[in-house]
């Protein structure tokens, strides 16, 4: 039963939410599997909270390696999440002023946007090391990357000035023309992808997402 | 002789090839850096695809009322704040009313954080805008691609109170909104999933509505397709796409300086390219000679 009842769970909801999208009166069956995501979704949040506390929990109480960051994981999720709740003045916490809005414009935000501004250096060094006109095809890959890097900031266009501004012109055409027509063929592919995988949900052949029983 | 100083070479091609990362990451933190004292207000031509964004806002009637889905947290924040304030400048220069919501649960608190520095801008504030009646802010609801279906139906499905918990039949702005049919526009500010792409699917596709989006510059080139066929009325893409939309909307801002910044460290990183590669054959051309 443990295998068989998510399976058939499986089929009859995907089943209907494709018939669904042809068959009108079906909407009511949908909107009721929807209503089921719904709540899932928002038992999904509890179920995060109670991993986050019981893996970090663990961690601190055995003194795994790291378990100090364990402690900041805590600490912040729970000063938060009062201060969210309790300390808000009756306003929204999410609102100009209250001491949420504080914390994540004067903690969350700078870290945030700090952990994600690294990228810029690791793409310079991954830049320096990888690209290489190898061959012909790594030339190629070059040279749009160049024209790209240059024509798609202000340089390009001063730079090309005299050339009535053609490598800002030619980065435009290459991201009208061939990354488009590369893009598409990449939707394409995923589209039947993600079609053949549904219907391989849906038929019971893929069953990873039952433990991979 | 001759063999000492080809030696000396080989060695300084090699070293040039295994410079230290820590080097490189230093031109770039000063190429980025140094750029951000300086105010420089660059010249740039607003492309199509931004133009049509800001026609797409531009043709609408005072009153329209115009969707904005929140769906980046701060990572992507210097690429689609800028987006985020700008678009709050046309829409309350033009008097529309805007919705704000967020499939990602930081979105509607950048939505905040926009709306507080757009009301810093005196035009804004003399307009004297109030919540719930020139704007409102549903806030974030868990579900991702679900949310924007069942919003096609009505809203109430998916957000029956604002952030405030207000009930949404308690809020003037919303009266007379039920689903898409009733909104004009949509403006997605989107960093991943659920984004775009969700909302073409979803809202486009099923229920005919017209979407602008703004990206991140690593997103955008996967939304030209959808320009083509006419499923996007355009897109903001990255920082250049901000600063663009700045200069489409004559309010030259945060993304109009940064580009400055960003586009020295493209030059630093062209030229590290350029030295890479001159070291590379100089060093393959020594092995084979």
């Amino acid at each position: 039963m443990r295998r068989e009842v998510p399976l058939v769970l499986t089929a009859i909801v995907g089943i209907t939410m494709i018939i669904a999208h042809f068959i009108p009166p079906l909407n009511i069956l949908k909107n009721l599997f929807e209503d089921w995501f719904f709540i899932i979704a928002a038992f999904a949040i509890y179920l995060g909270i109670l991993n986050l506390i019981l893996i970090n929990g663990d961690k601190i109480y055995k003194k795994q390696k790291g378990w100090p960051f364990g402690v900041v994981v805590i600490l912040g999720f729970l000063v938060i999440t009062v201060i969210g709740i309790f300390f808000s003045g009756g306003k929204s916490f999410q609102d100009p002023g209250t001491p949420f809005y504080y914390i994540y414009m004067n903690l969350y935000y700078p870290l945030s946007a700090t952990m994600f501004a690294l990228l810029a250096f690791f793409v310079a060094s991954a830049s320096y090391r990888a690209f290489r006109a190898r061959n012909v095809e790594a030339s190629m890959l070059l040279g749009a990357a160049f024209i790209l890097m240059l024509g798609r900031v202000p340089i390009g266009y001063w730079v090309s000035a005299g050339l009535g501004h053609a490598l800002a012109y030619a980065a435009d055409w290459i991201m009208d023309f061939p990354q488009t027509a590369g893009q598409r063929a990449i939707m394409i592919g995923i589209a039947l992808g993600v079609v053949s995988s549904a219907l391989r949900v849906i038929l019971g052949l893929e069953r990873a997402y039952s433990a991979g029983e | 002789m001759n063999e000492t100083t080809n030696q000396e070479k080989k060695t300084f091609w090699e070293k040039l090839l295994s410079i230290d990362r820590r080097i490189i990451f230093l031109f770039i933190a000063v190429a980025i850096s140094v750029p951000l004292f300086f105010k420089t207000s660059l010249d740039m031509p607003v492309s199509p695809v931004v133009q049509e964004v800001y026609n797409a806002i531009d043709k609408l009637r005072a009153g329209s009322k115009v969707l904005v889905s929140f769906d980046y947290d701060p990572s992507s924040m210097p690429e689609l704040q800028p987006m985020a304030e700008s678009f709050f400048r046309q829409c309350f220069r033009k008097n529309l009313k805007v919705i704000i919501m967020g499939l990602w649960p930081q979105g509607p608190l950048q939505a905040n954080i926009a709306l507080e520095q757009v009301f810093k801008d005196e035009d804004i504030k003399a307009k004297n805008l109030q919540y719930g009646i020139d704007y409102v802010n549903l806030g974030f609801t868990a579900g991702n691609e679900v949310v924007i279906d069942r919003m096609g139906h009505d809203f109430r499905e998916s957000y029956p109170a604002d952030s405030r918990g207000t009930p949404l039949s308690e809020i003037p702005l919303m009266k007379g909104v039920r689903n898409y049919d009733n909104i004009d526009l949509i403006l997605n500010l989107s960093a991943g999933y659920p984004g775009t792409m969700e909302w073409v699917q979803y809202a486009v596709d099923v229920f005919h509505v017209k979407l602008a989006a703004g990206n991140t510059a690593v997103q955008a080139p996967s939304m030209y397709p959808y320009i083509q066929t006419g499923q996007l009325a355009g897109v903001l893409g990255g920082m250049k796409g901000g600063a663009e939309y700045e200069i489409a909307i004559k309010n030259p801002a945060k993304a109009v300086s940064y580009m400055f910044s960003q586009a020295i460290a493209h030059a630093v990183i062209c030229f590290f390219i350029i030295i890479g590669n001159i070291a590379f054959f100089s060093l393959r051309k020594k092995k084979t000679s």
